[in-house]
């Protein structure tokens, strides 16, 4: 703790992170742009896809007014963009509330989801990874390897479907297969509705993290450095726990914020299939209504995620370096310190 | 440096062993299995289909019986004549926005990796912007601003495709870059086209296929999604997805509508995937780093 403590001191790795934090900007402004582009401008006019068979003159006036269609391409975008940067995402088309308010409550159920589905995926890969590894060739690494595999191949609402036919309908009948959520309170006030799709997400990742997680510290197992903690008579369980484990997670981390970021992806589905309260329910009720500024606010948020998780994952690997920890303290130059780490990757 | 000569020289030869390793394994052996029975189902399924995907032949949900073999669905019509007639839709489209997404990112990526430097940075810093955007909600996005088409689906599906193996591609043909026959062939004046087509792209082809396999299971996946959301294809068509979507409420009385259209789409992604994975160890030697 002290010698990362002391390391932040130093301002070195402060500016490092703040380099970084800053590269972020220009790439949610460009994303913005992109989630902009791929609806509002299209050829077409949002507004008759939105009313579709309902379109009065007038109510069409109304929403071209509300989505500012009139104006050229570039105004409607910063009249839309200014407002997002105070995280005013403007009113659904159906006019009765603003975005932010009706996601609020929702981003705190996904966020949830999320994470009670990282904090047992991540452990859990990383437990299997390791065991795989060090009992390579053997059954357990066998059996998880062909497991892994299976898991990887199947895509997320192939899974939830088992799951539900599995444990909630037709087998066994534990769990509900739709996570019914008191309007007012978050989902874990009551967490059987958390199960099944937290478990979905976890079959999902896990595969991929620990099948990373082995490969690392395989090769981190047949080092020249834990073959001397070896030969110095260390125990097998702190040569693991103590020298090979910790150089093995550092590869891992980049892996596992990619995963966490997919996770953003994936919960749309899984949240669609148990109809959970989250954005992901409502993501896909605004498409299929066309509501377009919903859609427009969930996707670019679930990119600016993955724009957070990177920049985290590029400090955490750095950290977790010992070479680019020092590398980085002698320099104060940021380009170092990406060159650095690609070519460690 | 020997080997690299003979990587040069043979690469079709090479490819030959390559793929006859591959096959040589258990699970590439199931997984062809698989993937031909399946595909065989697909093609020729609605041959032996013993009702059309759309007439009602009994009451909703009626169970398994002499004359249906897989019951009746939701709304009264053959499960086993759906599912026969579900394949076609699916695969095909699947495939073609692998071909689409992988065909394009291997352009990009061979264009990045013989351009200048600085062109090079500015593609790659674009492409992965791109990334930013987990596959399922572009296409998502997109379907939103221009309404369901299925031709729009397998596009967009494709285009997500492009980024990801756009990087990976690079990478591979950054190293093939750095090797001395390549040098050879610039010093020597040839012009870049032929340098990308003659000497690039022959030598990315096992990453090229691994990439492949992985995105057809991955395409699979995000098309039946589509479908399964009710944003694909439109009742009264008989596809996997929709299927499942359709039967899903009555799963508990009649499971059937539900269990075989997913064990379809289970057993391709796992066929292909077994294939891809054992190709990826024969001809590369790693596992990939994650789901995109």
């Amino acid at each position: 703790m002290k010698k990362i403590r002391d390391f932040f001191n130093q301002g070195g790795l402060m500016l490092f992170i703040l380099g970084r934090v800053l590269a972020g900007i220009p790439i949610v402004i460009a994303l913005s742009l992109l989630v902009f582009l791929a609806t509002q401008a299209l050829p077409g006019d949002a507004a008759v896809a939105y009313l579709a068979n309902s379109a009065t003159p007038e109510r069409l006036a109304a929403i071209r007014e509300q989505l500012n269609l009139d104006d050229p391409i570039m105004v409607q975008y910063f009249s839309w963009a200014s407002g997002v940067v105070q995280l005013d995402f403007g009113q659904t088309l159906t006019g009765e509330v603003s975005v932010s308010g009706l996601l609020g409550e929702r981003i705190q159920n996904t966020l949830i989801l999320m994470a009670s589905s990282g904090i047992v995926a991540m452990p859990l890969s990383i437990l299997i990874g390791t065991y795989a590894a060090v009992r390579r060739g053997k059954l357990f690494d066998n059996v998880s390897s062909l497991v892994t595999l299976i898991l990887a191949s199947l895509p997320e609402f192939v899974v939830a479907i088992f799951l539900v036919f599995l444990l909630a309908t037709n087998v066994f009948q534990i769990f509900p297969a739709i996570s019914f959520v008191e309007p007012g309170t978050l989902a874990w006030a009551d967490p059987k509705s958390l199960i099944l799709p937290s478990l979905t997400l976890i079959l999902a990742v896990t595969p991929y993290v620990s099948r990373i997680m082995r490969g690392s510290m395989i090769e981190v197992m047949e080092s020249e450095y834990i073959q001397m903690a070896r030969l110095k008579g260390l125990s097998e369980r702190t040569v693991i726990m103590r020298h090979a484990l910790p150089n093995a997670i550092a590869p891992t981390i980049q892996v596992i914020a990619l995963q966490l970021a997919w996770l953003a992806g994936g919960v749309v589905v899984v949240e669609a299939i148990f109809a959970y309260p989250g954005i992901g329910t409502i993501m896909i009720d605004a498409v299929k209504s066309r509501d377009l500024p919903i859609v427009q606010a969930i996707t670019l948020m679930i990119a600016a995620l993955y724009v957070i998780l990177n920049i985290l994952a590029d400090i955490g690997t750095i950290l977790s370096t010992p070479r680019l920890r020092t590398k980085y303290a002698r320099k104060n130059d940021t380009s170092d310190v990406f060159a650095a780490m690609d070519g460690d990757q | 440096m020997q080997k690299k000569t003979q990587k040069k020289i043979k690469p079709k030869s090479q490819f030959r062993t390559l793929i006859g390793l591959t096959f040589k394994q258990t699970y590439a052996k199931i997984g062809g299995f698989i993937v031909l029975a399946i595909l065989f189902l697909a093609v020729f399924g609605p041959l032996f289909a013993p009702y059309t995907f759309d007439e009602f032949v009994d009451v909703p949900n009626a169970p398994r019986s002499d004359t249906l073999m897989l019951g009746a669905d939701f709304f009264g019509r053959d499960v086993y004549s759906r599912f026969l007639n579900g394949g076609r839709s699916i695969i095909g489209l699947s495939f073609i926005s692998t071909v689409l997404g992988v065909g394009l990112g291997l352009l990009i990526g061979l264009f990045a990796a013989s351009a200048k430097k600085r062109t090079d940075g500015l593609i790659m810093r674009a492409n992965d912007i791109l990334l930013a955007f987990p596959q399922i909600v572009f296409v998502l996005l997109v379907v939103s601003g221009f309404g369901t088409s299925i031709f729009l689906i397998a596009v967009t599906v494709g285009f997500t495709h492009a980024p990801r193996t756009a990087r990976i591609i690079r990478a591979a043909a950054a190293e093939v870059m750095e090797r001395d026959f390549i040098k050879a062939a610039i010093a020597v004046g040839e012009k870049r086209q032929r340098i990308i087509i003659s000497e690039l792209l022959p030598n990315v082809t096992s990453p090229l296929l691994v990439e492949f396999g992985l995105r057809m299971t991955y395409s699979i996946g995000l098309v039946a999604a589509v479908s399964f959301l009710g944003l694909g294809l439109q009742p009264p068509a008989a596809d996997w997805g929709l299927m499942i979507n359709e039967n899903r409420g009555s799963l508990t009385v009649q499971p059937w509508g539900v269990l075989a259209p997913i064990a379809a789409i289970a057993l391709f992604t796992i066929g292909v995937n077994f294939i891809t994975d054992s190709f990826a160890k024969v001809a590369i030697g790693i596992d990939r780093k994650g789901k995109e």
